[in-house]
């Protein structure tokens, strides 16, 4: 990744410092706390109902696992491939610090249309800030996944908060992604020095 | 059947864009997959603790208090309340959307309840550590859940104003 051509202006420290990928570890302070909730609640829940409560959620969250692990392979390989092949200046140009409400929607429209859960969003929207994408932008993209994409609206919330609550939520949401990405840029460039970010 | 277009979509992405990769550099196409695959790997034990463990998480957390404090009457401390609520709700999409519909139809108050799943779907604590952290940078993170905060409430005040569907 640190091959990338640095096309960014020598004051824009994002692009430089997103690329370096390999720091993550697979286990940090934030993984132990997760273990640790997830420790107590299944103490919690064979205290309350035996091994056989245990073993009927986990045998059901061991086979969901199965069932995405070829999805968050899919998002990863398409996070690696879209860094790989997304022209650098032509990102910088569209979805960078200087580009404008235009930048802004055009993450909206490309959080709202991206398919797949978190296991696609999350990975695509790294690889955007690494060619070249501001945080302004990659901010809206992100917020309009959640908020307007179709993908959990139509798997998970239409089912079961009904469809009329989820259209009517969505648009309630649709000024949020830009709202969110404006708010964005106008906090980052006045504290990015202070917070180092 | 929403499973299979999702698939179909995603695995069609990838196809596209590895032949737009293939096209351009036989070998970027190599190294860019084998960066996906080396997240792919670092992530996975990350996955599995979430989603295996989110089960147990899901059965203990006491849902009749979150819905208790989402009622009609609780104005903008409801609000506040459900922010909190939603960001410290865990398990996955079936757990927060259920206590939300739980909530509606126990005669929690729409703002509130609007507000409580706005709140979860940007910054549920427990997808901002499994998932948004390990593929993204962390201060990216911190600093998109910090600017996103106002959005419930700012979701919670429209329903407000334009009332029920």
């Amino acid at each position: 990744m640190s091959k990338l051509p640095k096309t960014e202006p020598p004051n824009d420290e994002e692009g430089a410092e997103t690329v370096s990928r390999s720091k993550r570890k697979p286990f940090g302070w934030s993984t132990f706390i997760i273990a640790a909730l997830v420790a107590i609640s299944a103490a919690l829940v064979w205290r309350r109902d035996g091994l056989d409560g245990v073993w009927t959620i986990l045998s059901h969250d061991v086979s969901l696992f199965g069932e995405i692990m070829p999805r968050v392979l899919a998002g990863c390989l398409l996070g690696g491939l879209l860094a790989a092949v997304l022209p650098h200046d032509k990102v910088s140009r569209s979805l960078g610090p200087e580009s404008g409400l235009k930048g802004l929607l055009i993450g909206t429209a490309f959080g709202a249309i991206l398919p797949g859960g978190p296991f696609t969003a999350y990975p695509v929207a790294s690889a955007l800030l690494a060619v070249g994408a501001d945080f302004g932008a990659t901010i809206a993209m992100v917020v309009s996944w959640t908020l307007i994409g179709y993908g959990r609206a139509v798997a998970w919330e239409m089912p079961i908060m009904g469809a009329d609550f989820t259209l009517w939520r969505i648009v309630i949401s649709l000024p949020m992604p830009i709202l969110a990405g404006a708010l964005g840029r106008f906090v980052y460039v006045r504290v990015r020095n202070r917070f180092k970010l | 059947m929403t499973a299979l277009i999702i698939d179909i979509l995603l695995w069609g992405s990838l196809i596209g864009v590895s032949v737009i990769a293939w096209r351009q550099d036989k070998a970027v196409l190599g190294t860019a997959l084998r960066n996906g695959g080396m997240d792919f790997i670092n992530i996975v034990p990350r996955i599995a603790l979430g989603v295996i463990g989110s089960g147990f998480i899901a059965a203990i957390i006491p849902s009749e208090v979150i819905v208790g404090g989402l009622g009609p009457d609780t104005g903008w401390l409801g609000v506040a309340t459900a922010v909190v609520a939603g960001a410290a709700t865990p398990g996955g999409p079936v757990v927060g959307f259920s206590i939300g519909a739980v909530a509606l139809k126990s005669g929690g108050g729409t703002p509130q309840v609007v507000a409580y799943v706005v709140a979860w779907a940007l910054f549920a604590f427990q997808r901002v550590i499994l998932w948004e952290i390990p593929f993204m940078p962390a201060r990216f993170v911190w600093f998109r859940c910090a600017v996103s905060v106002p959005f419930p409430f700012l979701a919670a005040a429209i329903v407000m104003v334009i009332g029920k569907p």
